[in-house]
């Protein structure tokens, strides 16, 4: 189990006295009475919330939007009662060096013991100074942060896969987080893609992990099996117009205003593994294609780089997924062979499948 | 260096103490501020330093310019859809796509709910700190806090002693704890912080709820735009179709049941604002009323190109419900009118930016934008490359460049706006000001400061939440009246476009004026060029030494405890700052320079 602040204090030999005395400054620097000192002092003997180290590089902070929209759990539970949120730029009302002087404090007193959450990622270009924080390269405090995690969360696309920024030419040589040099081989990384996550996804992977006591069960490419071993196409409920051949063909057509399927006007909901379609966004309220518009399936590896988002799928990867589907769509308005083709479909998508695994 | 009168007023003096930032927190993204403090704690010269940049625009070239909503989109997850609003604008300039009536009323919802829900989670989660201590809600008489809330707010329902206790227990059991999360490290005992513990409970408690409330403003956007953060926009028009009562409604992107929840949506997020966060800016805006620092450059120059079009395609200003113009040499009289077209008006500098121009001393215009990384520091940078101490800001020193309008540094946001609007007449935003100045008994220049700042953000969001449901009502009606079209797409193919074209297209952000840029050619972006609110207040120097909005906002400022922060925060905090739109550009090649050793 866990072992409590006080513990960690008395293993490095700090006395009772001294931890004691500790507690008396903590309650004085927060302005608060001799009083409180003692009730400080239990709390950290007995089982403190888990340190989370919340660290921002190259993004845009839609993962820590995402993160407060959540709705079971409220982010305000998981930030007051579930983790102990010590260090996030974002929100911190800590500066300069009593903000930086918090990842020292935890990292040595928690070592081993906290989880590092990582938004956005690390430029290589420039010495790292095109990402600065505290006048050195962000790459240095995440390499500090990583060194002495219990595990490390990538949040996001950015720290998963790199994401716009090192979309081509990616100026800036950002590189996810585990690609980044000197991170630990043996700090397990969670990897929770897509621009951004789902909110009620990133909190289910934190409490998860509180819950149970152990990091979920990852896929071959470090990412939750609960929340990403279907793709989008798979639970989608625009899946039977797909099946039926019925399409949108343009924006806002007959199609359109039915809820068909958006595959012609380039959807990636059948290579893109995601709980879209099934957790839904925002407290489950709708997704993408639901207010029709095509996934571009912003949780996968270089989402960014397969060609504009309204092209087909088969112009991208060239699959000739197009005359399976228009053949679909034939033989449905045929009322020939519906079920032939339909398996015909179903093959096709498991074979992109294979294909989306393998990069 | 020796002490210097800047051409826009200000008199720099680095003699004192120089005091370090950085990072600044409760942000977006990374800047660092520097500063000079006399021997009798004011605040003599001011230095920000944006500390970040992707490249964003050198990525967009060669892209599809549909695509360009998404990728600018990604500039900011903050202010997340007005990069994609001002990309679809201007790409639909370029090519001269006109909107259904219909996609003009969604956008400007999705539009506005963003300035609500951006204003709402700046105040309370970005800014309140500044102003309010959690620490000492603890001392607080949950009876007496309970009787404050209701003579502030007598509708707000949340008001009981017992509310107020429980909160009270909760925050008590956390900071007991030891473990003080976001809290700690604060400056939770520095005599700046000035409010009665009663004051700070209900403030304290109000950070809650507006945490749990700042969700459900954005599911506008779930509902139209399908997710949130990030939701889906789409050049000529917007990709959520109508399907009232027609076959297979129930799976349409748009029916009466996704209207009621919009709806209801809306109707909540104005009595949030209204019960909420304009009572506690008037009563915390009290307390301090007599701090009146921070004003920098919003008494002489501002800028706001004006948004929300009434009717769709008609961005002249007088169809935009959000004022446009600029006001300069503190002529409150002259309103003067902006071209984004012209290329004496807008331009960009970079003598003290991480950039090369070929000739420094001359600014260009974004259509001929050039953007050339030159990470270099001055002789008397403090400490190495790659842990710099000091900043040298004679030289080089920021990520960001300095924007310029016909050579004036303009601050731009909210206040920006408020003035303007009062300036020109604006009658719902002058009778806001009137309103606020007279319920906090200060004079009209009172305005012209970070808490005038910071007024003006939480009037806006109360305008933006009245204008959300005139768009609904307007959707409403247009439906009504036998129009469902949400998308043109007569010009989607680029088969249809011309061989070359160029567009541009602007928005106010939540944090200010916003526009980009675009070449295109052969129905791919040429060229892609943003100049974004954090830009024009964040920038550096200029040629001629004119500081920026944030530099002049710290000036002369008297601080409390040099080593604590607290009203440099405040002040930067006014503007809600965005490093990551201010610095997301990058060379035209996108060479690599140098890479990081790896240790």
């Amino acid at each position: 189990m866990q072992e409590t602040f006080y513990d960690v204090m008395r293993r490095q030999g700090i006395t009772r006295r001294s931890f004691l005395k500790y507690c008396s400054l903590t309650a004085a620097a927060l302005g608060l009475g001799p009083a409180f000192a003692p009730k400080i002092a239990h709390a950290m003997e007995n089982k403190p919330r888990i340190p989370v180290l919340w660290l921002h590089g190259l993004e845009c902070t839609c993962c820590s939007e995402s993160f407060i929209r959540s709705a079971h759990p409220l982010a305000k539970d998981v930030i007051l009662s579930m983790i102990s949120l010590d260090y996030d730029d974002t929100i911190m009302a800590a500066a300069g060096q009593q903000a930086e002087a918090i990842v020292e404090e935890i990292v040595h007193k928690h070592k081993g013991n906290y989880i590092l959450a990582c938004e956005g990622n690390p430029p290589l270009n420039q010495d790292g100074m095109s990402c600065i924080i505290g006048g050195k390269p962000y790459l240095e405090q995440l390499q500090f942060a990583a060194k002495d995690a219990k595990a490390i969360i990538s949040w996001g696309s950015c720290a998963s896969w790199g994401c716009v920024q090192a979309a081509r030419p990616n100026p800036t040589q950002a590189v996810p987080i585990h690609k980044a040099p000197g991170i630990p081989g043996n700090v397990p990384i969670i990897k929770v893609p897509g621009c951004p996550p789902i909110a009620e996804v990133m909190t289910a992977v934190v409490t998860y992990i509180l819950t149970f006591d152990r990091l979920p069960s990852l896929d071959r490419q470090g990412r939750p099996k609960m929340f990403y071993s279907q793709r989008i196409h798979d639970k989608c409920y625009r899946r039977p117009h797909f099946d039926a051949g019925q399409f949108v063909e343009a924006f806002d057509d007959e199609g359109a205003r039915k809820g068909y399927c958006l595959y012609k006007v380039g959807c990636k909901g059948p290579t893109t593994y995601n709980a879209c379609s099934t957790v839904r966004w925002n407290g489950g309220l709708s997704f993408p294609i639901q207010a029709g518009h095509p996934c571009f399936g912003c949780s996968e590896d270089g989402f960014w780089d397969k060609g504009s988002f309204y092209d087909r799928l088969t112009d991208v990867h060239g699959f000739g997924v197009e005359s399976n589907a228009d053949e679909i769509g034939m033989a449905a308005a045929g009322v020939v062979g519906a079920a032939a083709a339909v398996h015909a479909g179903a093959s096709i998508v498991k074979r992109m499948a294979q294909k989306g695994d393998k990069e | 260096m020796p002490v210097i009168n800047t051409p826009n007023g200000f008199t720099l003096d680095d003699t004192g103490q120089r005091q370090v930032v950085d990072p600044v927190t409760r942000i977006e993204g990374h800047m660092r501020a520097e500063v000079n403090i006399s021997p009798d704690n004011i605040i003599t010269n001011a230095v920000s330093t944006g500390t970040m940049w992707r490249g964003l625009e050198v990525i967009l070239k060669g892209r599809d310019p549909r695509d360009a909503w998404a990728f600018t989109q990604r500039i900011c997850g903050v202010c997340t859809g007005t990069h994609a609003l001002t990309s679809v604008r201007a790409v639909e300039d370029a090519l001269n796509i006109e909107i259904p009536e219909n996609a003009n009323s969604i956008r400007n919802i999705m539009q506005l709910s963003l300035q609500v829900h951006d204003h709402l989670v700046h105040f309370y989660h970005l800014h309140a700190l500044d102003w309010v201590n959690p620490v000492n809600a603890l001392k607080a008489d949950p009876k007496a806090t309970s009787a404050l809330q209701q003579q502030v707010s007598p509708r707000h329902p949340k008001s009981s002693p017992g509310y107020f206790r429980d909160i009270q227990n909760r925050l008590k059991k956390f900071v007991e704890s030891g473990q003080l999360g976001p809290f700690k490290n604060g400056y939770w005992t520095n005599p700046a912080y000035r409010l009665p513990p009663e004051a700070d409970l209900m403030a304290t408690t109000h950070y809650l709820e507006a945490l749990d409330f700042q969700k459900i403003i954005m599911t506008t956007r779930t509902i139209f735009g399908g997710k949130d953060t990030h939701p889906n926009w789409l050049v000529g028009g917007v990709p959520c179709a109508i399907n009232m009562d027609g076959e297979l409604a129930a799976g349409a992107p748009i029916n009466m049941e996704r209207l009621n929840y919009v709806k209801t949506v809306l109707d909540q997020s104005l009595d949030f604002i209204n019960n909420v966060y304009i009572p506690d800016i008037i009563a915390i805006g009290g307390f301090y009323k007599d701090w009146l620092y921070g004003g920098g450059i919003s008494g002489k120059s501002v800028l706001a190109y004006g948004d929300i079009p009434d009717r769709a395609n008609d961005y002249s200003a007088s169809n935009l419900l959000m004022p446009q113009g600029a006001i300069i040499n503190g002529d409150l009289t002259k309103v003067h009118e902006i071209d984004h077209r012209d290329p004496e008006q807008i331009q960009e500098f970079v003598p003290h930016s991480w950039y090369k121009y070929p000739d420094e001393s001359k600014g260009l215009h974004p259509w001929d934008g050039v953007t050339e990384p030159n990470f270099a520091l001055g002789p008397n940078t403090k400490g190495t490359k790659t842990n710099i101490e000091q900043i040298d800001e004679a030289a080089k020193y920021s990520w960001i460049k300095a924007p310029r309008w016909r050579g004036h540094a303009m601050e731009v946001g909210p206040l920006a706006r408020y003035v303007v609007g009062y300036a020109s007449g604006h009658k719902e935003f002058t009778e806001q000001i009137n309103m606020v100045l007279k319920a906090l008994d200060v004079p009209v220049e009172a305005l012209f400061s970070t808490l005038g700042r910071t007024a003006a953000r939480a009037l806006e969001a109360q305008w933006a939440a009245e204008k959300q449901i005139y768009f609904f009502k307007k959707l409403i009606a247009n439906i009504k009246a036998g129009d469902s079209s949400t998308a043109n797409t007569e010009k989607f193919d680029p088969s249809t476009w011309p061989a070359e074209t160029k567009g541009v297209g602007f928005t106010e952000a939540p944090r200010g004026a916003l526009a980009h840029w675009i070449r295109i050619k052969d129905t791919k972006i040429d060229n892609y060029q943003c100049v974004v609110p954090t830009t024009w207040n964040g920038s550096p120097r200029d040629s001629k030494g004119n500081i920026g909005a944030f530099e002049a906002s710290m000036m002369n400022t008297k601080v409390e405890r040099p080593e604590e922060p607290v009203e440099i925060l405040r002040n930067i905090h006014s503007f809600d700052p965005c490093l990551a739109c201010s610095t997301h550009v990058m060379s035209e090649d996108g060479k690599l320079l140098a890479k990081v050793k790896v240790r």
